[in-house]
């Protein structure tokens, strides 16, 4: 079914929505952590009246106003790709992306705009408390547009809430409230602001280690290092609580990215979990192209331990979900293709006789009311797709996933100590006296943002082929362009970005080279 | 009319004094002409507002692309 789409396109199309979206995802983290930081020192500033603390907030007040300028309406572009390079999808996801996007788009217009206008133009013209009071509603209103859009992400990998209209071909929200608080919703939205908390923290104490390192601005910068490592230590200890639920919410939806992450090929009980490894090619004599590893550290049964909170429970491997495994419930690769190609021939057939044959148009469109019926089939929809394909194109990017997902781990549990330490030696006033470690901290800003990066790889890599899980494969959603079309403006936003992003680096360096200015006004 | 006249003013006030905001109000007027005037009006139409009238000329659209891709 899918051996007429252009794959160049599809290629472009996502190649494109990826570039834009990680080039975004550069500027939202800071925004998300930073504001709560800002906020934390005002309020301290405000409760001793020490203008040292104002001169504190003020200078990360900058840096947060710096980014957000360049930042903002970066996100507006992926709406336009919406339109015009995933039309199909556009439309097939219908209200379901369109609530929570229009709900993101009021917020961050009354919330962030009206008390981010009192945060920089309110000092000395509004009350200390009225002013501290704005910047907290920036920060939670920043906070709160995030939801939204991570909301309507979260329903592409868990859609749920949801009925199929076949007379439109659009899904209909059925329940706003499953919607918002699905547990993959749930998770994404508090593991990826935790994550952004820490990315913020490690921003402002590599700045402040920096300054350490020049013998500039001493209590600003231990200051500073305080405050942050308090607030990335509880964002990492709360994304590691997130992350282990959102790997078992994975391991439930997600079979398929769960094994991939893992390298997962056989299925077992007493699955160890990979802590480190590398991979090898692929085994282009297998079917499903298997790679095995080079070498590999394990922990054992921890995989096991984490999808079901017991040793003893089966992790399914990319094995099971291809070829089925009637012992444990799981249907194979060709039983789903089949079923859904039942569900794909229902909607054409209903279609045709929409016009010409009533009583076949009731028959079927009543199947599509039938909650077993769309259990059975309408629930496979996007397999039918891949029916008389080979079993691989339903197998995402296993190097990619398994590495991406190793990278956000390994650099997480880096930064647990980067930030216990951070704490720890500036508490007893040592921090100044371990250079190496102040480079280290300077050093750890680019990693905050690759583990970032990593985290969206898996999030959106993993699960491919589907745009929506299991419903709509990404070849479907792709609008019938020129794949020549799309490479203009790929390279179109590639420039417009780097511009934006050297923009930002030039001001935010100037600034932190210029350093907080005093604050005591 | 006082009220509305303090808070035109808390803008101006803030708009005129500011420092750094200004090369960012730039940066943001560049962007924003690119992104909504150039980008937007002809590289990213919406395709199906576009193309049809109506949405159950969409509708019929989508489903004969998601049952027949082409």
């Amino acid at each position: 079914m899918l051996q007429n789409i252009d794959m160049s396109l599809v290629d472009w199309s996502r190649g494109q929505f990826a570039l834009t979206a990680m080039y975004h995802w550069l500027f939202v983290p800071l925004t998300l952590g930073l504001s709560f930081i800002v906020a934390i020192m005002e309020s301290i500033y405000v409760r001793t009246g020490d203008p040292e603390w104002k001169k504190i907030t003020k200078f990360w007040m900058t840096i947060f106003g710096i980014n957000f300028a360049i930042g903002v309406a970066t996100g507006i572009i992926l709406e336009f790709e919406f339109g015009t390079n995933w039309s199909k999808y556009s439309w097939f996801v219908g209200d379901i992306f369109g609530a929570p996007l229009a709900i993101e788009g009021i917020m961050a217009f009354f919330m962030e705009s009206t008390f981010i206008a009192i945060m920089f133009f309110g000092w000395n013209k509004v009350s200390r408390k009225f002013h501290l009071a704005s910047t907290w509603l920036t920060a939670i209103g920043a906070n709160l547009s995030a939801l939204w859009i991570l909301v309507a992400n979260a329903w592409m990998q868990n859609p749920v809430g949801m009925h199929f209209n076949p007379d439109t071909a659009r899904n209909e929200m059925s329940s706003f409230w499953e919607v918002l608080f699905s547990m993959s919703a749930v998770n994404k939205f508090l593991h990826t602001i935790s994550a952004a908390y820490i990315l913020a923290a490690i921003v402002v104490v590599g700045i402040s280690a920096w300054y350490l390192l020049r013998n500039r601005h001493i209590v600003f910068a231990k200051r500073s290092i305080v405050v942050a490592s308090v607030f990335g230590l509880i964002g990492i200890l709360n994304t590691i609580g997130t992350g282990d639920n959102s790997a078992r919410e994975i391991a439930k939806e997600q079979p398929m990215k769960f094994a991939a992450m893992e390298a997962l090929y056989d299925g077992k009980t007493h699955a160890g979990l990979v802590a480190a490894g590398a991979l090898k090619g692929e085994n282009k004599e297998s079917e499903i192209r298997q790679r095995d590893f080079i070498f590999k550290l394990e922990i054992p049964s921890a995989l096991s331990y984490i999808v079901h909170l017991s040793p003893e429970g089966f992790v399914p491997g990319i094995n099971d979900l291809i070829y089925g495994n009637t012992r444990r419930g799981i249907l194979s690769f060709e039983e789903k293709a089949d079923r859904g190609l039942v569900a794909i021939n229902a909607l054409r057939d209903l279609k045709k006789a929409k016009d010409n044959d009533p009583e076949k148009y009731a028959e079927l469109r009543a199947q599509f009311e039938n909650p077993e019926w769309v259990n059975t089939y309408f629930k496979y929809f996007g397999y039918g797709y891949f029916k008389a394909h080979e079993p691989a194109k339903i197998i995402p990017n296993v190097a990619i996933s398994f590495y991406s997902f190793h990278t956000m781990v390994g650099l997480g549990f880096f930064f647990v100590l980067l930030m216990f330490f951070s704490l720890i030696w500036s508490i007893n006033n040592k921090i100044t006296q371990r250079r190496w470690f102040l480079y280290v901290l300077v050093w750890s800003i680019p990693l905050a943002y690759f583990a970032h990066e990593a985290g969206w790889v898996l999030a959106e890599m993993g699960r491919q082929p589907w745009i929506i899980q299991d419903i709509l494969p990404t070849m479907a959603a792709v609008t019938n362009l020129t794949s020549a079309t799309v490479q203009v403006t790929f390279w179109l936003f590639t420039i417009v970005f780097t511009a934006l992003l050297i923009a930002e680096l030039k001001i935010i360096f100037k600034q932190i080279n210029l350093g907080p200015k005093d604050g005591g006004q | 009319m006082s009220w509305i006249r303090k808070v035109f003013l808390f803008y101006y006030d803030g708009f005129c004094n500011m420092t750094v905001g200004k090369s960012l109000w730039v940066i943001i007027l560049i962007k924003l002409f690119i992104l909504f005037v150039i980008l937007r009006l002809f590289f990213f139409p919406d395709v199906l507002k576009k193309n049809f009238d109506n949405d159950a000329a969409r509708s019929e659209y989508v489903i004969d692309e998601l049952t027949n891709p082409k």
